[in-house]
């Protein structure tokens, strides 16, 4: 075997990878069947699921314009905001939603399968509220956890809770309370590391008002916990699954009583969780404003299925029209040109999965653009091909020649191509930039395939059979 | 050999003609832009029922102030509503109105800000003079070896020329489809007229490629003969090319849903005139412009 030959099968085995994981029906359909057959226990081809933007699986985007004008550290503040409307969004239980910053002064929130899109609107729109709860009285508790109980057994009777005296006392939490204490009196929060320990504590600075009022809640809670809560739920995950949630309260132990409105919390945490709780205390300290949106894109998941299917039988049929055209066109080199561009189709579809890009309605055209595009270099080899085998030319030396010739052109045109799309894709617009994206992604996969697989084809099959076939050149 | 470069006053009269007829449009009819770039709020939507008449939908909406309410009915029973921009309340309350005027069900909803609009137009002017200039930049750089009988930046300056022909037909198509079929330019048409400049000009980079190596490798003795030849050496390849891409342009046209539509749209128009600039008016302009030169020196 020469060296041809093995590059040949390792050509093979990557398409066969890059297709099965690109599409796995069938190999799955197959491993299900001899499984069944032999009662073996072959695995699945590895599973992952494509990325689909929110214009093939439906949901709401939207983007703020955040108000910066009255705070000085504004990439702080913005970032503190992405947090604060990431933890709410993931309090509203929207599965994989997308908070990020753009721009600047720009925040999007992609939620997707979301139906209520009011009340996310409302709140997303919400401005964070931090707040310090003292502990119960044991007396207040009891009283609470009663009435708790008094009012279940009531609703266990269907009978009408709000005949109970006092019912509203069964909505409040029975252990902690709040207290004067907001995020409004406090002036900021930062990050120091201890001289001697270098461990990271969080410094709060209040204001004046602010300081009176924690002199009095430490005084009378010395030794208790004071608990800091954002947005009503605990300002970090305490439990450590993850998430934040009812299980999960922040309540540093208070020492002693604070005059002067300093404060440091200290205890034996990550620097990463200082972090993030300075931040969070920072956002409920300064709130960034961010209103309504001033972008709002709204798409029914029936919409997104139909654009899914329609655009992706259209790619089908492209795919099939260009491997016609091509054969009828150029026999042979067409026929293995035509190979060549499935193989192209399995490695992008699996480059698309294993980054994951996350494919929208104009990532799919760029897609299918590119299938259009990815024979030109074909076209060209073969077109140099020809006139290197009219001018008289053995195959193999014609095809080297036919490679190297038409090197150039293919270098020069597709590299004008990626410039293009580098500049679309500064271009910062979704749409625009998932074009881009698959589309220069397309470029690059396809410069693989026609230069590498194309060539390869042609030297291993073309040699044999086009010497005694020559009508198929 | 066919002698491409002989006719070269038809091809200009051709193009000159397109390009004095999208002209004329964009200044009559200007282009119709979609809301991304003007801001505002549009809706569509699919009656369960049978859709009722455009006018009793604005009627049912004239409560609310809306501004101009454009109906547009999409599909068999769809319709697609464009209006000033909305917050979510107004929109819920719009969608129930329409609700009871007869059950709908909503596909998709898009508000965009005023702000939103202008950032957009400056970045997308942003966006198309950038690519020009890189696109230029790239080819003088590319033919920076050829200097004879035509300076390399000759070469760039004509793809240019090219590149507006391409760029000014689409345009001038679409200031027509808007006009009499309300056809907006949309982001992605944005996109996709920024493709022809980067694909129009692949055509004519591997028709310039054929002619810097003719020069070398030929040493013709006149410049239209070795523009001919490049021209007959790279005509098969140029449509091939042409023809693939606009197999599956035409494939997402007529099977893609209806975003795609008029991005494949934009491309067909373009690519094809792409081709035709690259192989009738790059390549001429270049003798033409070679043969001025001479007249001049004779002069």
């Amino acid at each position: 075997m020469q060296q041809k030959h093995w590059i040949l099968i390792g050509v093979i085995i990557l398409t066969l990878l890059a297709g099965n994981f690109a599409y796995p029906n069938y190999y799955n359909k197959a491993i299900d069947s001899l499984n069944s057959k032999f009662h073996w226990t072959l695995p699945y081809f590895w599973q992952k699921p494509y990325v689909l933007g929110l214009d093939l699986q439906g949901g709401v985007n939207l983007t703020y314009q955040a108000d910066l004008s009255s705070i000085s550290d504004k990439d702080g503040a913005m970032s503190g905001l992405r947090d604060v409307i990431e933890r709410r969004v993931n309090l509203f239980g929207v599965s994989e939603p997308v908070v990020k910053i753009q721009g600047k002064d720009q925040l999007t929130v992609q939620l997707p399968g979301v139906k209520d899109v009011a009340s996310a609107i409302a709140m997303i729109g919400q401005t964070p509220y931090l707040e310090f709860n003292e502990i119960r009285p044991e007396a207040e508790s009891k009283s609470i956890l009663d009435k708790i109980k008094e009012v279940k057994d009531a609703q266990d009777k269907k009978q009408d809770i709000q005949k109970i005296k006092d019912w509203q006392l069964a909505m409040e939490d029975p252990y902690i309370k709040p207290t004067e204490l907001t995020g409004k009196y406090l002036s900021k929060a930062t990050v120091v590391f201890d001289q001697t320990t270098y461990k990271p504590k969080i410094q709060l600075q209040f204001n004046n008002e602010g300081a009176k009022l924690f002199e009095d809640i430490t005084a009378r809670n010395i030794g208790k916990p004071l608990a800091i809560l954002l947005d009503g739920a605990s300002i970090i995950d305490t439990s450590g699954d993850g998430k934040i949630d009812s299980h999960d309260l922040y309540a540093p132990i208070i020492q002693d009583k604070i005059t002067g409105g300093t404060a440091v919390i200290t205890g034996d945490m990550p620097a990463k969780t200082a972090n993030d709780i300075a931040r969070r205390l920072n956002s409920g300290a300064l709130p960034v404003k961010i209103g309504s949106p001033i972008l709002q894109e709204t798409v029914g998941p029936t919409l997104g299925a139909v654009s899914l299917q329609k655009s992706l039988w259209a790619g089908v049929f492209g795919l099939l029209a260009v491997i016609v055209f091509m054969i009828l066109f150029y026999r042979l080199p067409g026929l293995l040109a035509s190979i060549a561009l499935i193989i192209y189709v399995a490695i992008t579809l699996a480059i698309f999965k294993l980054v994951p890009i996350t494919l929208t309605l104009a990532g799919i055209g760029g897609f299918i653009l590119s299938i259009g595009m990815a024979v030109d270099a074909n076209i060209l080899i073969f077109a140099r091909m020809k006139e290197e085998i009219n001018s008289g030319k053995s195959l193999s030396l014609s095809i080297e020649e036919g490679l190297s010739r038409a090197w150039p052109s293919i270098r020069d045109s597709n590299l004008n191509s990626l410039i293009v799309c580098v500049i679309l894709f500064i271009f910062s617009t979704s749409f625009i930039k998932g074009f881009a994206l698959t589309l220069s992604l397309g470029i690059l996969v396809s410069l693989f395939s026609a230069i590498f697989v194309t060539r390869i084809l042609l030297l291993v099959f073309v040699g044999r059979l086009a010497n005694k076939f020559r009508w198929l050149m | 050999m066919f002698p491409f470069t002989k006719f070269s006053k038809v091809y200009y009269i051709i193009s000159g003609l397109l390009i004095v007829g999208a002209l004329a449009s964009l200044v009559l009819f200007g282009l119709k832009f979609g809301i991304e770039f003007t801001g505002g709020s549009n809706m569509e939507l699919d009656f369960l029922n049978q859709r009722p008449d455009n006018t009793a939908i604005s009627k049912s909406l004239m409560e609310f102030e809306l501004g101009d309410i454009v109906v547009q009915p999409t599909g068999e029973k769809g319709v697609l509503l464009q209006f000033r921009g909305i917050d979510e309340a107004l929109h819920q309350k719009v969608l129930s109105k329409l609700q009871a005027l007869s059950p709908v069900q909503e596909k998709s909803f898009q508000y965009i800000g005023p702000s939103v609009g202008q950032d957009l137009k400056n970045k997308t002017l942003l966006a198309i003079l950038l690519s020009l200039l890189a696109i230029t930049l790239y080819i003088a750089f590319a033919f920076r070896k050829v200097s004879r009988p035509l300076a390399s930046w000759k070469y760039g300056m004509t793809s240019l020329i090219a590149l507006f022909h391409d760029i000014l037909i689409p345009l001038g198509a679409f200031s027509l489809l808007g006009y009499f079929y309300n056809i907006e330019i949309t982001i992605p048409i944005v996109a996709a007229l920024l493709t022809i400049l980067g694909f129009s000009v692949h055509d004519t980079i591997v028709i310039f490629d054929r002619i810097r190596e003719n020069i070398l490798r030929h040493n013709m003795n006149s410049f239209d003969q070795t523009v001919d030849l490049s021209l007959n050496q790279t005509v098969g390849r140029s449509i091939s090319t042409v023809l693939t891409v606009l197999l599956v342009m035409f494939s997402l046209f007529f099977f893609g849903g209806q975003t795609l539509k008029y991005f494949s749209l934009a491309l067909i128009i373009g690519i094809a005139s792409g081709a035709y600039s690259s192989i009738f008016i790059a390549g001429p302009l270049l003798v033409t412009w070679q043969n001025w030169n001479d007249s001049r020196a004779k002069r």
